[in-house]
Formats: C-alpha cells, sequence, structure tokens
C-alpha cells in the first residue's frame, strides 16, 4: 500500500478558499475549526508539559532546591488543570472527531456549525481565565479543588481558576451535543448505525458523557466560587454542610471525565489497528456493547476516589465492585485487538507502531487500575505515586499515544501531505521508551509508600526519581519530534494520494485535502465496516 | 411551484432537506436540557441529602419563605407554559396574529414572576434570612447554622432558575420579533418549537424546586 501513486491535489479544497485571519476565525467548515483546536491544544499541551518538567526536575533530589515550596504547588495544580481540561478532554474529539465525524457519517458539515465554532471560542476564552489564574498568583490545590482547602484556606487565585474550568466545559457540552444530533440524524443513506466506523461510536459515546456529566462538575464549581465570593457555604462543616459532598460531585464527574479521555482513544486504534492489520475488526459488535458499557458503568464507580474519605465500607464494597466490573469491557476491547491482528498482514507504519504501544501501556495501566479499585490495597496505595502512574498509563501513555498515532494516520487526509515516514516511526518508539521510563519507577515509588504532591522525599527514592526525571526528558523528544516534523511536512512533505494506507472508510473516498462539503456527490454505503479482506482479495 | 406551499425555504446548508434540520434542531434541544437537568440534578440531590439529615430544622425553615407568594408565582409561571405552547401552535398553523399575542402574555406573565421573586428575595433580606456577603441572619429558632445552610440552598436554587428564567425571557423575545417580522415561516416553526421546549423545562424545574423548598415545611 506504500506503493501508492503520490497524489494530486484537487482544485478545490477546504484550505484553497483562503488564508486570511477572517477565513481561519469566522470559518463555520468543521475541518478548519479542527485545526483552530489542534493550534490551542498543541499551546496548551506544551504549557502543561513545561509545569511538569519542573516538577520533574525539582523531584531529582530529595530536598527542595530548585522551586519554593508554593511555586511547586502551582506547578503540579497548573500542570494538571491545563493537561485534563484544556489538553486532555479536547484532544481527540475535538481535533480528530471534528474533522472526521462529519465526513465518516457522509454528511457535509456538523448539525450547528456555528455552535462549533462558538464552542472553540469559549474554549479560548476559558484557557485565557486559567492563564490569568496563573498570572495573578496561580493555584496551589491540585487539579482537584478539594474543599475545604479551596474555598477556606488557600490564598491563590482559587476563583480565577475555576471560573476557567467552569467556562471551559461548556465547550465541552457544545462539542458533545453537536456530535451526538450529528450522529444521530445525518447519517448518509445506507449508513445503518451497526456500520458506523468505531471511531464514530467512541466519539457518541464520549459525547453521551460530556452532556451529562459536564454539568455536575459546573455546579461543583460554581458553589466553590459562591463560597469563595458570597460565603454561600454549602460545603462548609460550620454553617452544616459537608465536604463529602464536594467530594461525591467532583467525582461524579471527575470519573466519567477520565472516560471522555480513553474512550475517544479506543476509537482510534480500531481504526488504525484493523487498517494496518488488513482485516475486519474482530467482533465489531463486542467492541460496540464493551463501549457502550463502559460509558454506563463509568458513571457508577466514582466512589473508588474516596475509599479513604470516610465512606461508608457498604458503599465501598458496591463502588468497588462496579469499578472491577469495568475490567470486563476493557478486556473484551484488548483481545477484540489482539484477535484483529491475529493473522493479519501487519505492516509496521508509524501509526502502527502507536496503536501497538497504546495497547501495552493501556494494559498496564487497566491492570493497575483493577489493585487501586480494590478496597484493601487503595488504604494502602491511596494518594501514592502508584496513582500518579495508574492514571498517566491510562491518560497519557494511552490516550496521548492514540492521539498522535491518530494524528499521523489522518494527517495526510488533513493536510494534503505525507509526514516523513522514518522519524515518526522514531519518534513512536521513542516515546514508548520515554513515556515507561518516566512512569514505571513511580509504580515502584508508590507502593513504597511516596506520597503524591510533596516536594521532598527521603533520599532512598533517590534512584527511582531520577529515573523517572530522566525519562521524562526522553518523553519530552518524544513529543517534541513530531511538532517538528509534522510542521515540516507542511510544506515539504510528498503530496498525498486521497488513500495513501488503501484504508476502508468514507473518509478516504474523498480527496486529500477534501472539498469545502467534504464530497463532491453524496456518498452511498452498501458493506458493512472494515470490509479489508474482499478489498484485498 | 412557488405557490404550492408559501412556506417554504432553503435549508442551511449543512442539511439535505428542512425536515432533517427540524429533526436536528428538536434533539439538540433536547440533549441540551439533558445537560440542564443534571446541572439542577446535581444541586436538588445535595439539597435532598441535606433534607433528610437535618429533617426538623430545615422544616422549620422552610416556614419561613412566603408560601402564599410562591404559590402565586406558580400559577403564573405554569398559566406562561400554557400561552407558550398555544402560541406554539398558533405559529404552526399560522395564525400571526394570536401567536404574537398569546407569545406577549407569555413574556408578562415571565416577568411577573420575576418581579414577585425579587420581591420576596427583599422580604427575606428585611427579616434577615439572607446569610450571604456578611449579612446579618437571626433565625428565630434552634440550630441556626442549619437553617443557614437551608437558606445558602434557597437562594443557590431559585438564583440558579432565576438566570434561566432571564435567559428563556430573552429567548422568547427574539421569537417574538421573528413573529413580527415573519420573513421566514419555516423558521419560525422551528424557533418556536425549540424555545417553548426550553421554556417548559424551565417550568418544570421550578415546580420541583418549590416543591422541595415550599412545601415540604413544618
Amino acid at each position: 500500500m506504500s506503493t501508492a501513486a503520490p497524489g494530486a491535489w484537487p482544485r478545490d479544497h477546504y484550505l484553497s478558499s483562503g488564508w486570511s485571519l477572517r477565513a481561519w476565525l469566522l470559518t463555520t467548515d468543521h475541518k478548519r475549526i479542527a485545526w483552530l483546536y489542534t493550534a490551542s491544544i498543541t499551546f496548551f499541551f506544551f504549557l502543561g508539559g513545561l509545569a511538569a518538567l519542573l516538577v520533574r526536575l525539582e523531584l531529582m533530589t530529595p530536598v527542595g532546591d530548585l522551586l519554593s515550596a508554593d511555586f511547586y504547588n502551582q506547578m503540579f495544580s497548573f500542570h494538571g488543570i491545563v493537561m485534563v481540561w484544556f489538553f486532555l478532554i479536547p484532544s481527540i474529539p475535538a481535533t480528530l472527531g471534528n474533522f472526521l465525524i462529519p465526513i465518516m457519517v457522509g454528511a457535509k458539515d456538523l448539525a450547528f456549525p456555528r455552535l462549533n465554532l462558538l464552542s472553540w471560542y469559549i474554549y479560548t476564552v476559558g484557557g485565557m481565565v486559567v492563564l490569568i489564574a496563573l498570572l495573578t498568583g496561580g493555584v496551589d490545590t491540585g487539579w482537584t479543588f478539594y474543599v475545604p482547602l479551596s474555598t477556606l484556606f488557600s490564598n491563590s487565585a482559587v476563583v480565577w481558576a475555576v471560573a476557567g474550568v467552569f467556562v471551559v466545559g461548556f465547550s465541552t457540552i457544545l462539542t458533545g451535543l453537536n456530535f451526538i444530533v450529528t450522529i444521530h440524524t445525518m447519517r448518509t443513506r445506507g449508513l445503518t448505525w451497526f456500520r458506523l466506523p468505531l471511531f464514530v461510536w467512541a466519539n457518541y459515546a464520549v459525547s453521551l458523557v460530556m452532556v451529562l456529566a459536564t454539568p455536575v462538575l459546573a455546579m461543583t464549581l460554581l458553589l466553590i466560587a459562591m463560597e469563595r465570593l458570597l460565603g454561600i457555604g454549602i460545603f462548609d462543616p460550620a454553617l452544616g454542610g459537608d465536604p463529602l459532598l464536594f467530594q461525591h460531585l467532583f467525582w461524579f464527574y471527575s470519573h466519567p471525565a477520565v472516560y471522555i479521555m480513553i474512550l475517544p482513544a479506543f476509537g482510534v486504534v480500531s481504526e488504525l489497528i484493523t487498517c494496518f492489520a488488513r482485516k475486519p475488526v474482530f467482533g465489531y459488535h463486542g467492541m460496540v456493547i464493551s463501549l457502550m458499557t463502559i460509558t454506563v458503568l463509568g458513571f457508577l464507580v466514582w466512589g473508588h476516589h474516596m475509599f479513604t474519605s470516610g465512606l461508608s465500607l457498604y458503599a465501598g464494597i458496591v463502588f468497588s465492585l462496579f469499578s472491577f466490573l469495568v475490567a470486563i469491557p476493557s478486556a473484551m476491547k484488548t483481545f477484540n485487538w489482539t484477535a484483529t491482528l491475529y493473522k493479519g498482514r501487519i505492516t509496521f507504519h508509524a501509526p502502527m507502531i502507536y496503536a501497538l504501544s497504546f495497547i501495552g501501556l493501556f494494559t498496564i495501566g487497566g491492570l493497575t487500575g483493577i489493585i487501586v479499585a480494590s478496597l484493601a490495597a487503595d488504604v494502602h496505595l491511596h494518594d501514592t505515586y502508584f496513582v500518579v502512574a495508574h492514571f498517566h498509563y491510562v491518560m497519557v501513555g494511552a490516550a496521548v499515544t492514540a492521539y498522535l498515532g491518530g494524528l499521523h494516520f489522518w494527517w495526510p487526509k488533513m493536510t494534503g501531505r505525507m509526514y516523513p515516514e522514518i522519524w515518526a516511526r522514531v519518534a513512536a518508539v521513542t516515546l514508548f521508551i520515554g513515556f515507561n521510563l518516566t512512569f514505571f519507577p513511580q509504580f515502584l515509588l508508590g507502593y513504597l509508600g511516596m506520597p503524591r504532591r510533596y516536594q521532598t522525599y527521603p533520599e532512598d527514592f533517590q534512584i527511582l526519581n531520577v529515573m523517572s526525571s530522566l525519562g521524562a526528558g526522553v518523553l519530552a523528544v518524544g513529543y517534541l519530534l513530531p511538532m517538528l516534523y509534522l510542521l515540516w511536512s507542511l510544506r515539504w512533505g510528498a503530496k498525498a494520494p486521497g488513500n495513501p494506507w488503501g484504508a476502508k472508510g468514507l473518509e478516504w473516498e474523498t480527496s486529500s485535502p477534501p472539498p469545502a462539503h467534504n464530497f463532491h456527490q453524496p456518498k452511498r454505503v452498501t458493506e458493512p465496516p472494515y470490509a479489508y479482506h474482499e478489498y484485498d482479495d | 411551484m412557488p405557490t404550492m406551499n408559501t412556506m417554504t425555504s432553503a435549508p442551511a446548508e449543512q442539511f439535505d432537506d428542512l425536515d432533517q434540520q427540524l429533526r436536528a434542531d428538536v434533539m439538540g434541544m433536547w440533549v441540551f436540557l439533558a445537560t440542564e437537568m443534571l446541572l439542577f440534578g446535581s444541586l436538588l440531590t445535595g439539597f435532598v441529602i441535606f433534607r433528610i439529615q437535618h429533617a426538623a430544622v430545615f422544616a422549620d425553615a422552610a416556614s419561613h419563605l412566603g408560601l402564599k407568594l410562591g404559590s402565586i408565582n406558580t400559577a403564573i409561571l405554569l398559566t406562561s407554559g400554557l400561552t407558550v405552547a398555544l402560541s406554539e401552535q398558533a405559529v404552526s398553523s399560522g395564525r400571526r396574529r394570536s401567536a404574537f399575542s398569546l407569545l406577549l402574555i407569555s413574556i408578562v406573565l415571565g416577568v411577573t414572576f420575576l418581579c414577585i421573586k425579587f420581591y420576596e428575595w427583599y422580604i427575606e433580606y428585611t427579616e434577615e434570612l439572607m446569610p450571604v456577603l456578611g449579612l446579618p441572619f437571626r433565625f428565630k429558632g434552634e440550630h441556626d447554622h442549619v437553617a443557614e445552610l437551608f437558606f445558602n440552598f434557597y437562594y443557590m436554587m431559585t438564583g440558579l432558575h432565576a438566570v434561566h428564567m432571564i435567559a428563556g425571557l430573552g429567548v422568547l423575545m427574539v421569537i417574538l420579533m421573528q413573529i413580527a417580522r415573519w420573513s421566514e415561516p419555516g423558521r419560525v416553526t422551528r424557533q418556536a418549537r425549540i424555545g417553548g421546549l426550553y421554556w417548559h423545562f424551565v417550568d418544570v424545574i421550578w415546580v420541583f424546586i418549590f416543591t422541595l423548598l415550599y412545601l415540604l415545611r413544618s
């Protein structure tokens, strides 16, 4: 398939209508809005990464020497807030999803194009407000804003940070709303629900979570701001309130939010594996069912963040049980990916390397999730680096790797240019090595008892911490490399044909880059998804 | 055949036809209302938990609210729901004049609701039952801290509802202007339908708030 003829661009495509600032900032084309998001989240990714790098540098030594204690607290808080709400949550849906969903369902655009642009503006405003929080003294509460620290004790810019996250939540909700309506009402002829690509299903599932979970976060943050500004003390025990209510509300959002980050990654990886194994996805219906099961179960497990907060034992047992149950659909997906590879004609293009490292990292992240979901083990591991390592394996190791894999896979479609394959493979492998070097030692540190969010630690932990910090350096290279060569390819990359991978799916049946309304003629779908066998025979 | 149906107008460019556009618009509003339901739902759930925990004090505190004004307001709001529904029907059957006057009545009723609500808050302010911004809070009863929590919830719930009322009034006014202009009947029909959905939602939320805050009293 790499023998595909070099592409010739169509005369009319979505980028040929102009490069003026107006053509970008007032566009309602979902493909251009996807680029606006890509640029914004990349900016925040490197900003959040910088904060992480400072944290890792500080942790090279057991004593606090590089940063002041206050500044250290601000850096890990800022890292969390930026990475969660301004990078991970919008990452795949707002960029790849925005670009691909209308094309994959054979529509001309999303159902509400202006709303789509509005959600990018809301995102931008939210981002600016959070930057104001950083400049006016930072936040030191961690990304979780736990009360009473955030309401009664912290002297930092909590209200600004909370306001920024509150605002960006509406951008998430509007994106989710747009996707749900588009997928329901705008599928082209013949495209039944069970012919939808798994990427669309994954984004559908994630949109449900966005629409149903985010408003609860909005209310929680509003109550924090009200307590700080007006003294409405719903979380304040002195006024009869209950700090535990905050934790319930916060995790009712923030646990499903983890699925906002990982579900789209499942969708991306399904597309990559099936394409580069030249086989239909094994157990397509099972993949859909497991996506929806995770979506529902995701709303029933928030209490596992509160095992040590004074939750009743019975509630703890139920939450623990439900958390274990999430492992079943997750394992179903992992086994199905593996079964898709079985007897496939596998080629190791860069997106495939990303997809395979996703499977490995997600498996480690998922299995350690079972360990922290068990009541007794969690008492030991709660708030240690074990938890930090666990969720980084899922949210960075898995989700960001899938995002990069997807970005490479659809790069020719989005830009009309091929990326340099050799460099991309080098970057994918660097990322895998750097990631494991950074976060695997943290499992050991956490198991040995090193708590998270501390600037200093006993000297015995130094070797593992130095390993982790050095790994972060490798990881940084793994992220910077794609940034450089992808930008390079925009100008000097080879022109891409319409379907460089010989992949199935409506997005590969249009030109690269696609025309302004995605297709010159309305599409009709007549076959199940991923019909690779007929294609290659 | 331009004479066959004067209501016809072109769909927005991303849609194949007007029917698809209507389905998308209506569904978009329903999804948005699902979001809104969870927004209010989290606050109401929190309230219900404390209502069970501090049953006696909350019931006592609730009896300090103006049940008469609250009931009048409920009647006013539900009536406005009726007039919005009637106006929506008038729009879709092309009865422009009655659509206009019915919607105008709805807006007047909505504004009246807000005025009465503000008056209620003013009364509570004069009775020193407004524990915000360090204002004095004098509750004639036991456990005044718990009663303060009740009033915190009261202001959050009614305040958030009032914000939604103001947004809803804005929506209704936009539709009123569209009816007055009547340049694109198909579009007005769509807007009246989704605007109406939103207004009814705000009504229903009030029914829950009214029941939880005013009616569960000692």
